[in-house]
C-alpha cells in the first residue's frame, strides 16, 4: 500500500493464519483475531530490526505463515519458519533468529513444550539471535518464579544455539542442493552455441 | 549442565513414536489425538540395588522383594492390572497390605481416564511412606513400550502393555540377578501380575508370568482374614472393558410442557409447593402442599427430578399403596458419590454411575417398609417446575475431581463445587483456576440442569477468601442467607437529617421550625432508663414506673420514634423495607438504617433528649390494666443498665433512689404480668442460646462459649414489650381492620408432635397433651426428671422445633379467629418495641400515630396488597437472619472448640468431651445436642447397629456387653473440629466416649 511504503527502508509485513483443523478441536479463527494479531504483531517486531531492510526501500517484504498443523510451540515454529524462509528467500538478515520455549516442571527445567506441557506448566518464549546472543523476544504468558525465571532464560538462550546449528545446516544443505542443481543445469548452458545466439 | 540435543526422528518410526486415538468430547463430537512420545532406555526399575538401573530417587522397592506371603517364598514383587484398582481400591489403601508394588503407567492412566477420584487416590498412595510402590513408565521404555496393533482393542492392548512389562521385568532381575562367580546363585524375587481377568491370566501363564487373583493372592497373606473383609464383592465378576462412549442417555424424566402443569395444579391433579431437600439424606426430599396434611416425600433421584432446595415445584402424588415412611437412616452424599467423575458422569454405561446407583438404590430399598402404617407420607414425584430458585451458592472446590493441582496449570478443568448447605447436590462447573481456588470459598450458581446430567452445570462467579478466614466465612455466611449486607448507598445516606450527628431536639416554642413538639408530650422530667444485652448501642426501648396517688401504678414503655425519622416511600424507607430486619451476626451487625439512626438518633440514649413513641398505663396492683394511652413524647433517659447492672440495683437493699424503686416496681408488675400469661397457657420455650466469649474486640478470637443466662431483669423487660405490643396491636386493629401489621403464631397441626409424644411414651413414660398451648405448656411441666435436671429443657426444646414459626400478617388478609399467638396465648400480638432493628415494627409505629391522630396514614399503608407485599419480604429476611444468625454462632462454636481442643492438646489432655443427648436415632448413628455448647451433631457408625425404630433406640457392641442407646439418654461426646478433606470445610465431628467408645466403629 501506498501509505505503508517509507522512502528509507522496507515495509515488513507478516500476516498469520491457522488452519481450523490444525489443533485436535476445530475452531475456526478469523482474520480479525485478537491472538492471531498479536501474535503477527510480535513476529513483525522480532524480524524488522534483524532483517536488512534499508536495502529495499519503497518496498514491501510479505511474510504469509500458514500453521496447518499445530501441538504447541506456535511462536518458536513462526519464529524458526520465518527465519528459515527469509533465508531461503535470500533476503539479508544481520543474523538468524532462533526462537524456543522453555518450561519448568516442579524443579527440572524442559525445553521445547508441547501444548499439554504448555497449558499446565510456567513457561516462556525466547528468540535469540546467536552470532551476537542478543535476545529479540522474550514472551511469557504464565506467571514464572523469578529465581526460576533466570534458569530457564539461561537454558532457552542456549537451546537457542543449538537449534541455530541445526538452522545453519538446514540453509547449507539448501543452498547446497540449489548450488548442485544449478551447475547441472547451468553446465549446457554454458556450451559456444547459446552464447553464440546470445551475442 | 546436560547437553542439549534436538532429536529428530525419521518419519519411518511414527508407528512407535506416535500415540494417535481417537477420544470422544464432551460434546459428543470425535477428535483423532496424536501423541509423540519420546522412548528412552534409562527408565529405572526401581529396585534397589540394580545393578543397570541407576537413579537418584531413595524410596525404591526392598531388592529381595517381599518374603512374607505363602505362595512367594523366594521373594516377589507385585504387579496389578487396572481393575484390581478399580475394584479393591479399599484393599489397596489397607495399612496391612503392602507387599512391595510396581505400579505401571499404563494402570495409572487407565485409572486416570475410567475414575480420577480414584486416580488421585492411588496418586496419594504411591506418596505415602508405608506403601511400597514403584511407578514404572513403561510407555516410555524401548523395550516395554508397545504400538497398537490392528482391530486390536484398546483394553487388550493396555492388557498386553501390562504383560509385556511384567515379562521384562522377570528378565530384568534375572540378568541383574546373575551369579557372581564364586557365590551360590541366590533365588530372585519374581514378578506377580495380579488380575481378575482369567482370560488375561491365562495368556500371561503362557507367556511364563506368574499371575494369580486378587482372592487367591489376599487368602495366602498373613492378614488374610481381616484384609479378606475389604475385598468388594464384585471382584468376582469381570469388568466389561473400556467402551466407546455411547451418546448420553437422560437420567431424568423431562419436564411435563407448562401448561400441562398449570392445567393439572388448577384441577387438582397436581400439587404445587416448595422443595425442601432433606439434610440428612441427599435422596430424599419432601414438598408440603395444601392438599395433604403430612409433606409429600420425594424418594430417590428421578422422584425429586432434578429440583434444587427453594424451587417450586409441580409434584404427582403416587397412589397410596405406595406411600412410604421416610429413611431412618444418614446418607451423605460426599460418601456415595467420592468416585464419581467430574469429566464425564452422566454418561450410559459409565461403571461409576452404576456403582453410585446400586449404592443408592441399596439405600434406598433398605428402610421403608417395617415402618408403622401411621408413619407413612404421601409420595410422588416432580413432573415440572414452575420457579427455579437459584442464586449465587458458597462452594468449595472438591480436589479430588481435580485433574492438576498444579497451581501454575491454566488448563480449563471439570471440577465438582461442593455447597456449604448440605441441602444442595454438588455442582459441576469449568474452569481454568481450579487448582488456585482449591482452598478458598467461591460463589457459584447454577445455570442449567439437563436431564442428561447428574448434577447442575454451573459457573463461577468469585472468590470470597481463604477457607475459614473471618471474613471470607461471615461474607459466605451473609450470601448464605441473603442478607443484604453492602454500605448504605448516597440516596439513602440523604434522608437522614442534615445536621448529622450534631442533631439535638429544638427546644420548645418558637425555635421549632420544624414542629417537632407538636402532639408531643414532654416526658423528660420522667425517671426513665433503659435495660439491654451488654455492649447494646441501638437501645429502642425504655421504661419507667411510678405510684400513682391513688394507690395505682403508671408504667411507661418508650420507643425510639424512628418512624420520625424514616418517612414513608422514600429510599431510606425502601431500603430499610428490602432490608426488613437488622442482623446480629457473633461479631457484626448487618444494620436495616443507617447507623447515624440506629446507634444514636433513634439510641434512647442516657442523659440526652430523644424523641420517642410512648405507651403508657395506667394498672392497678394486681397488674390490671386500667387505661392505656399512646403518645409521641420527648424524653431523657436517665441510666442505660445491662441486665446484669439492673438486677443487682434491684437487688441491693440499701439503695432506695427514685430509679431503683421504679426498677422494683416494674419488677413486682413484670412478675404479675407473667404469672397471669402462664396461666393463659403461654408456652414457656426453650432455645439453645449460648453466648461467645471473644477474646479481645480487635481479634475476635473466640475462646470459649457458655450458655446465656437468664436474670429477672430479662424477663422484667420482655414482660413490658409483650405488653406493649399487645396494647398496640389492639389499638391499630381498631382503627385498620384491614391493613394492621400484626404477628401471629397459629396453632401446630398436631401431628407435627406425634413422634415427640411417642418417643416420650416409650422411653420416659411421659404424656404431652397437645390440645391447647395452655395443656402443652401443663404436660411440659411435668415433664422432669429428677436425676436429669437438663432433661426438661431437651423437650421443651424439640417441642419447639415442633412448632410453626411465628409470622407478621396485615389483619384484612385472614380471618379474625387466626390472629392469635399460640406461643404467647394471646389473642392478638404486634412487634412494636424494636423499630430500629425491624421493619415491621416501622410500619405498626405509623399506623398507631394515624390512629391516635398524630400523623395521617400514608396511602400505601391503607392498601391491603402493598402491606402484604412487604410483609412477605420481611417475614422471608426474619427468617433468613434468624438462621444466619444461628450459622455465624456454629462458626465461633467450632472455632472455639478448635482453640479448645488445642489447648487441651497443649496440657496433654487428648481432647474435648462434653456431655450430650441423644435426640434422634438412626440406624446407623444418633443424633446428639450438646447443651453446654448449643450444638446438635450427628455421630455416626460405619456399621450397622441393631435399630429398633419401634422404641427409638440403637444397640451397640460394647466392650462387654452389648450398650442400647435410646433418645433422651445422656452420653459423652468427644468433640474434634476437622478439615473435610474434600471441601475443606471445617466440619464438627463427634464420636461417642460413654457409654460406648465409637471410634471403633
Amino acid at each position: 500500500m501506498r501509505s505503508q511504503t517509507y522512502h528509507d527502508r522496507a515495509n515488513v509485513n507478516i500476516e498469520v493464519a491457522i488452519a481450523a483443523f490444525s489443533a485436535s478441536e476445530r475452531r475456526k479463527r478469523g482474520r480479525g483475531d485478537k491472538r492471531i494479531l498479536e501474535l503477527s504483531q510480535t513476529l513483525k517486531s522480532t524480524f524488522e530490526p534483524v532483517i536488512q531492510t534499508s536495502l529495499y526501500p519503497r518496498s514491501q517484504i510479505d511474510i504469509y505463515i500458514q500453521v496447518l498443523q499445530q501441538d504447541g510451540g506456535l511462536l518458536q515454529a513462526c519464529v524458526n519458519a520465518t527465519t528459515l524462509a527469509l533465508a531461503n528467500a535470500g533476503i539479508p538478515m544481520y543474523d538468524f533468529v532462533c526462537a524456543v520455549t522453555g518450561g519448568v516442571h516442579s524443579t527440572s527445567p524442559l525445553l521445547d513444550l508441547t501444548l499439554l506441557e504448555e497449558n499446565d506448566l510456567p513457561n516462556v518464549t525466547v528468540a535469540v539471535m546467536p552470532r551476537s546472543g542478543k535476545i529479540t523476544l522474550v514472551s511469557m504468558e504464565t506467571r514464572l518464579h523469578v529465581d526460576r525465571f533466570e534458569e530457564i532464560f539461561r537454558l532457552a538462550g542456549e537451546a537457542g544455539t543449538v537449534i541455530h546449528r541445526e538452522m545453519r545446516r538446514a540453509v547449507k544443505d539448501r543452498t547446497e542442493q540449489l548450488v548442485a542443481s544449478m551447475q547441472s543445469v547451468g553446465r549446457p548452458s554454458t556450451g559456444a552455441d547459446v552464447g553464440d545466439n546470445e551475442y | 549442565m546436560v547437553e542439549i540435543t534436538i532429536r529428530k526422528r525419521p518419519q519411518t518410526e511414527a508407528v512407535i513414536t506416535q500415540r494417535k486415538f481417537f477420544k470422544k468430547t464432551a460434546r459428543g463430537k470425535v477428535v483423532k489425538v496424536l501423541r509423540e512420545r519420546y522412548l528412552r532406555d534409562d527408565v529405572a526399575c526401581g529396585i534397589e540395588g540394580c545393578r543397570e538401573c541407576s537413579t537418584e530417587i531413595s524410596r525404591l522397592l526392598p531388592p529381595s522383594g517381599g518374603l512374607e506371603h505363602q505362595l512367594f517364598p523366594n521373594g516377589h514383587y507385585i504387579l496389578p492390572d487396572t481393575n484390581v484398582f478399580l475394584a479393591q481400591m479399599d484393599l489397596i489403601e489397607s495399612s496391612l497390605f503392602n507387599p512391595p508394588m510396581i505400579l505401571l503407567q499404563t494402570v495409572l492412566e487407565e485409572v486416570r481416564h475410567r475414575s480420577l477420584p480414584l486416580y488421585n487416590r492411588l496418586k496419594a498412595l504411591t506418596k505415602s511412606e508405608d506403601k511400597h510402590i514403584w511407578v514404572f513408565y513403561n510407555e516410555y521404555r524401548s523395550e516395554t513400550a508397545i504400538v497398537r496393533e490392528e482391530n486390536e482393542t484398546p483394553n487388550d492392548r493396555n492388557d498386553r502393555g501390562i504383560r509385556t512389562a511384567a515379562a521384562w521385568y522377570n528378565t530384568h532381575i534375572s540378568l541383574t540377578h546373575t551369579p557372581i562367580r564364586g557365590q551360590k546363585q541366590m533365588p530372585h524375587p519374581t514378578v506377580v501380575l495380579i488380575t481378575e481377568d482369567a482370560a488375561n491370566r491365562q495368556k500371561a501363564e503362557q507367556s511364563g508370568i506368574v499371575s494369580v487373583s486378587v482372592r487367591r493372592y489376599v487368602e495366602a497373606m498373613k492378614d488374610a482374614n481381616v484384609l479378606l473383609d475389604l475385598l468388594s464383592a464384585e471382584g468376582s465378576h469381570n469388568i466389561e472393558p473400556t467402551k466407546a462412549a455411547a451418546g448420553r442417555q437422560a437420567l431424568y424424566p423431562d419436564y411435563l410442557p407448562t401448561p400441562t402443569l398449570i392445567a393439572g395444579v388448577k384441577a387438582g391433579e397436581l400439587h404445587q409447593g416448595h422443595f425442601n431437600a432433606n439434610q440428612y439424606n441427599y435422596l430424599e426430599g419432601s414438598v408440603p402442599v395444601p392438599a395433604f396434611d403430612k409433606p409429600i416425600l420425594l424418594v430417590g433421584r428421578e422422584n425429586m427430578n432434578r429440583a434444587v432446595q427453594g424451587d417450586i415445584v409441580v409434584i404427582e402424588v403416587f397412589p397410596e399403596k405406595d406411600w412410604k415412611a421416610p429413611a431412618d437412616e444418614v446418607v451423605d452424599q460426599e460418601a456415595i458419590q467420592k468416585n464419581d467423575d467430574a469429566e464425564d458422569s452422566g454418561e450410559e454405561g459409565d461403571e461409576n454411575d452404576e456403582e453410585v446407583f446400586s449404592k443408592e438404590s441399596r439405600v434406598l430399598s433398605g428402610s421403608s417398609n417395617q415402618k408403622p402404617p401411621s408413619e407413612r407420607q404421601p409420595t410422588g414425584r416432580i413432573v415440572g417446575i414452575i420457579k427455579r430458585n437459584w442464586r449465587a451458592y458458597v462452594c468449595h472446590i472438591d480436589s479430588t475431581s481435580l485433574t492438576s493441582t498444579l497451581t501454575t496449570s491454566l488448563s480449563t478443568q471439570t471440577v465438582f463445587a461442593t455447597p456449604v448447605s448440605r441441602l444442595l447436590p454438588r455442582i459441576r462447573l469449568r474452569t481454568r483456576q481450579a487448582p488456585t481456588l482449591l482452598n478458598q470459598k467461591i460463589l457459584v450458581t447454577i445455570d442449567r440442569w439437563d436431564s442428561t446430567s447428574r448434577y447442575p452445570e454451573g459457573h463461577f462467579v468469585r472468590a470470597l477468601g481463604q477457607v475459614e478466614s473471618k471474613e471470607a466465612e461471615q461474607e459466605s455466611l451473609l450470601l448464605e442467607f441473603e442478607v443484604p449486607y453492602r454500605p448504605f448507598g448516597k440516596a439513602i445516606l440523604d434522608c437522614l437529617p442534615p445536621e448529622g450527628e450534631q442533631w439535638v431536639v429544638p427546644p420548645k416554642g418558637e425555635f421549632d421550625l420544624q414542629n417537632i413538639w407538636r402532639d408531643r408530650e414532654d416526658l423528660r422530667d420522667v425517671i426513665v432508663c433503659s435495660i439491654d444485652p451488654p455492649g447494646c448501642q441501638d437501645i429502642d426501648d425504655a421504661l419507667h414506673a411510678k405510684l400513682l396517688p391513688n394507690g395505682n401504678i403508671e408504667a411507661g414503655v418508650h420507643i425510639a420514634d424512628v418512624s420520625h425519622f424514616v418517612l414513608p416511600d422514600n429510599p431510606m424507607d425502601s431500603e430499610a423495607a428490602a432490608r426488613g430486619t437488622t442482623v446480629y451476626l457473633v461479631d457484626n451487625r448487618i444494620d436495616m438504617l443507617p447507623s447515624l439512626l440506629g446507634t444514636n438518633l433513634c439510641s434512647l440514649r442516657p442523659f440526652v433528649e430523644r424523641l420517642a413513641f410512648s405507651s403508657i398505663w395506667e394498672l392497678t396492683a394486681d397488674a390490671e390494666i386500667v387505661s392505656v394511652r399512646f403518645t409521641k413524647s420527648v424524653i431523657k433517659s436517665k441510666a442505660a443498665f445491662t441486665y446484669e447492672e439492673a438486677q443487682i440495683r434491684k437487688d441491693d437493699p440499701n439503695l432506695h433512689d427514685e430509679l431503683t424503686n421504679s426498677i422494683r416496681l416494674l419488677n413486682t408488675l413484670a412478675i404479675k404480668l407473667k404469672a397471669k400469661r402462664m396461666a393463659a397457657g403461654a408456652l414457656n420455650l426453650a432455645s439453645p442460646e449460648v453466648k461467645i466469649h471473644l477474646d479481645s474486640a480487635e481479634s475476635s478470637d473466640p475462646i470459649d462459649v457458655e450458655q446465656k443466662e437468664l436474670r429477672e431483669t430479662n424477663s422484667l423487660v420482655e414482660e413490658f414489650m409483650l405488653l406493649a405490643n399487645i396494647s398496640v396491636a389492639r389499638k391499630i386493629e381498631e382503627s385498620f381492620p384491614q391493613t394492621a401489621v400484626l404477628r401471629r403464631h397459629l396453632p401446630p397441626p398436631k401431628t407435627n408432635f406425634e413422634k415427640l409424644q411417642d418417643i416420650l411414651r416409650k422411653t420416659k413414660g411421659f404424656s404431652l397433651d397437645v390440645s391447647s398451648s395452655g395443656a402443652l405448656a401443663a404436660s411440659l411441666d411435668e415433664c422432669v426428671d429428677a436425676r436429669e435436671p437438663a432433661f426438661n429443657t431437651l423437650v421443651r426444646i424439640m417441642a419447639t422445633r415442633c412448632m410453626l414459626s411465628a409470622e407478621y400478617f396485615s389483619s384484612g388478609s385472614v380471618a379474625k379467629d387466626t390472629f392469635g399467638h399460640y406461643g404467647l396465648a394471646s389473642e392478638i400480638y404486634t412487634h412494636f418495641t424494636s423499630p430500629i432493628r425491624r421493619y415491621a415494627d416501622v410500619l405498626v409505629h405509623r399506623q398507631l400515630s394515624a390512629a391516635i391522630g398524630s400523623t395521617p396514614l400514608h396511602a400505601t399503608l391503607h392498601s391491603k396488597s402493598h402491606v402484604e407485599r412487604v410483609l412477605d419480604v420481611v417475614n422471608r429476611r426474619h427468617r433468613m437472619a434468624q438462621m444466619a444468625g444461628r450459622a455465624s454462632v456454629e462458626f465461633y462454636v467450632g472455632l472455639a472448640l478448635k482453640a479448645r481442643g488445642e489447648q487441651a492438646r497443649a496440657r496433654g489432655e487428648p481432647d474435648v468431651r462434653e456431655d450430650a443427648y441423644v435426640i434422634r436415632t438412626f440406624r446407623n448413628g444418633v443424633g446428639v445436642f450438646v447443651s453446654k455448647l448449643g450444638i446438635e451433631g450427628l455421630v455416626t457408625f460405619k456399621r450397622d447397629t441393631q435399630f429398633d425404630a419401634e422404641n427409638y433406640t440403637i444397640t451397640v457392641p460394647g466392650a462387654k456387653e452389648e450398650v442400647k442407646i435410646s433418645v433422651f439418654d445422656k452420653v459423652v461426646v468427644r468433640i474434634e473440629v476437622e478439615k473435610d478433606k474434600n471441601t475443606q470445610r471445617g466440619k464438627v465431628k463427634m464420636t461417642l466416649v460413654e457409654p460406648v467408645d465409637s471410634s471403633a466403629f
